[in-house]
């Protein structure tokens, strides 16, 4: 059947051998999505793209960097004043990996809110989970690269969490030094898994796709379509929504890299390392100051890296811990309220990873670090219990739709939903 | 441009590493410098009384790395003037044929050369203190351009109360107060071909602007460029917008 539908023979020719026009046509064409879709649901396509950004600018800055302690940092001088546009490819890539995990982060929370890691989408949850977890690593290791003092002892400072596993720490740390300090092997070894990491995600990226286009995206209303009249084909209707979500995302991703491109990075990071020289703070990049404050809040070296890597872990069985079949956070009036709580609760956790730790900060991230673990292994549980929900839509087109023919899509869902 | 910023501003509002970092509970003086802003320039003038300024102050003691003579035509220089600049500077090169090291006269494509052979000999030369490369300093702090301003600008008698070591010296602007680096400007300490004052707040403010330029030699031409794309994306996020509702007209009437 599907031969048919191209009229260029090449095209025929070949899908019929190899049905990749088949398959774009199907997952990027006609692929149904439910009509109801808000702008959060434009997050998904901004991360695959902010990827790709980072990929490209990435693959053309290797060409200039030189992975060695004594040249790393004068390469990266090099590039931003030597190589034509090296500026702007690394401004780039320098705010893309910030803009990345805003992107992402926004994605995480979209997926929080309407439910979307309930079944049947919990292995799609768990492969974005994983995605996040290797672009952590992937940043933390990029942010070395540079040879800065926050990167050298960023480096330091992380690295030197494995030592506190029992038993095989230490030999774990040396494994990752490639010796018995942050040195030369360090920054080697980070670069080649810097360069790695990123496809790896790619690869994991596509299962996730896979895992998507199987049920479909899930919705704000969160009920599945019941037929073809609750959704559109992708093209053009979600393309071109997409398209009009990535102006707006380059307009603001422009603004940093031209304006104030140097903001969300550390001024200590134009200073060469200097392994003799400790900088009065070491702060990681801004995106992983929430996990820093879980990590600082426990007073135990391990406790503090069981927490930190706990609070990725609990997102990974959270498909279980909330079992409660209604999916949007619309029809589930205390769930919202503690959804928004949660979401206060994880931008302190950024705030105070950012400060000092003394005084007042201590008390404050070790109350915001509990309320974290509890909002998943206490509240959402019980939840599912004790919550009634709100009596849901019959369908996506009736919520779509309303009783007004005329109404938009969107203020639609919201007389609905309000 | 204030609403991206602020946009920005809150997507990153735990970036307080950037703002907290540094300056303690110093007050740095605060200037309206002409390369604040999205369509902020470099004053061509002032970079080059502040390059004179570098040469006759500050190189005695601090490298600047990262900048070639060649980089000065940024600053409106020919490449004859550009010659002459450099030709006053004695470069080892080398080894020549027979194996040799020789000091030649500096040529474009040479680097500014260092004025210690290496660290150990600068910390020698300064009390132990280190000077620092000057090529990214304003880059290197928290508010570069007004950090190093009101460094420049701030060495005072120490309050009573404060006991000064040997060796330091009292300056309201640096972390703590006490800093390794003697005050290198007392005013009238060069004399500018344009007649330019030479008071210190005025060698200081052509410092910052020629030592911005050399921490970021594209600055120019990157608001520049911003501005263009700026436009386009603009006009981009416009015309998508249309093209949406145009496209999901269909969709909302069904």
């Amino acid at each position: 059947m599907s031969a048919d539908k191209f009229s260029n023979p090449v095209v025929r020719w070949i899908d019929h051998r190899l049905p990749i026009f088949t398959f774009m046509d199907h997952e990027l064409n006609e692929y149904p999505t439910p009509k109801n879709l808000n702008y959060f649901w434009n997050f998904g396509s901004l991360a695959g793209i902010s990827l790709v950004i980072m990929i490209v600018t990435g693959i053309v800055l290797a060409m200039s960097y030189t992975p060695h302690v004594d040249y790393a940092f004068q390469s990266v001088e090099r590039i931003m004043r030597d190589v034509n546009h090296g500026w702007l490819l690394r401004y780039i890539h320098m705010n893309g990996a910030s803009f990345f995990f805003i992107v992402v982060f926004i994605h995480i929370f979209r997926g929080l809110y309407y439910g979307s890691y309930k079944a049947p989408r919990e292995l799609l949850w768990i492969l974005g989970v994983l995605i996040l977890l290797l672009m952590m690593a992937t940043a933390f290791m990029g942010y070395v690269l540079p040879w800065g003092q926050m990167s050298f002892w960023g480096a330091t400072v992380i690295t030197n969490l494995f030592s506190a596993i029992p038993l095989v720490g230490d030999s774990i740390v040396t494994l990752l030094w490639g010796g018995f300090s942050v040195d030369n092997p360090t920054l080697n070894r980070f670069f080649a898994l810097h360069y790695l990491m990123p496809f790896l995600i790619v690869g994991v990226v596509i299962l996730h796709l896979v895992a998507l286009h199987r049920f479909g995206s899930n919705n704000p209303i969160g009920i599945d379509p019941s037929g073809p009249q609750d959704t559109v084909p992708f093209h053009p209707y979600y393309t071109i929504k997409d398209f009009f979500g990535l102006s707006i995302f380059l307009t603001l991703f422009a603004a940093a890299i031209f304006f104030f491109p140097n903001f969300m990075g550390h001024p200590d990071n134009y200073i060469p390392a200097n392994p003799m020289q400790t900088p009065a703070h070491i702060v990681p990049e801004w995106y992983f100051l929430p996990f820093y404050a879980i990590l600082r809040a426990v007073p135990d070296k391990l406790g503090g890296v069981v927490a930190m890597f706990g609070a990725i872990a609990v997102l990974f069985i959270l498909p279980w811990l909330d079992r409660s079949p209604i999916r949007s956070g619309n029809f589930r009036p205390i769930f919202r309220i503690f959804f928004w709580v949660f979401v206060v609760d994880c931008i302190a956790l950024g705030y105070l990873g950012g400060m000092p730790a003394e005084g007042i900060y201590v008390v404050l991230s070790r109350v915001a670090t509990a309320w974290y673990f509890l909002h998943f292994l206490a509240i959402l549980p019980l939840l599912s219990v004790i919550e009634t929900p709100r009596p849901l839509p019959q369908s996506l087109s009736k919520s779509v739709l309303g009783g007004n023919a005329m109404a938009g899509v969107a203020s639609a869902v919201k007389e609905k939903v309000r | 441009m204030k609403w991206c910023k602020a946009i920005i501003f809150s997507c990153a509002l735990f970036a307080s590493n950037a703002i907290a970092a540094g300056s303690g509970d110093v007050v740095l003086k605060q200037k309206d410098w002409s390369f604040n802003g999205p369509f902020g320039t470099l004053d061509k003038a002032a970079m080059q009384r502040g390059f004179q300024a570098y040469r006759e102050i500050c190189a005695s003691c601090h490298s600047l790395n990262y900048i070639a003579f060649r980089n000065l035509s940024d600053l409106g220089y020919n490449d004859d003037e550009i010659k002459a600049f450099a030709a006053e500077y004695d470069v080892e090169d080398g080894p020549n044929d027979e194996g040799e090291m020789f000091i030649r006269p500096g040529i474009a494509a040479d680097r500014f050369p260092s004025p210690y052979p290496n660290d150990a000999a600068a910390r020698a030369g300064n009390n132990g203190a280190y000077p620092p490369d000057l090529s990214l300093i304003t880059k290197a702090r928290a508010k570069g351009p007004d950090y190093l301003y009101s460094l420049l600008t701030s060495y005072k008698d120490a309050p009573e109360d404060k006991d000064v070591p040997d060796g330091m010296y009292y300056n309201a602007a640096y972390p703590g107060y006490l800093i390794a680096m003697p005050q290198p400007i007392y005013g009238e300490d060069v004399t500018y071909a344009d007649g330019a004052p030479t008071d210190v707040s005025a060698i200081a403010s052509d410092l910052v602007y020629f030592l911005t330029w050399t921490a970021e030699p594209s600055l120019e031409k990157r608001k520049r460029t911003g501005v263009k794309v700026m436009i386009f994306l603009l006009i981009m996020v416009g015309m998508s917008y249309g093209a949406m509702k145009f496209i999901w007209a269909d969709v909302k009437k069904a």
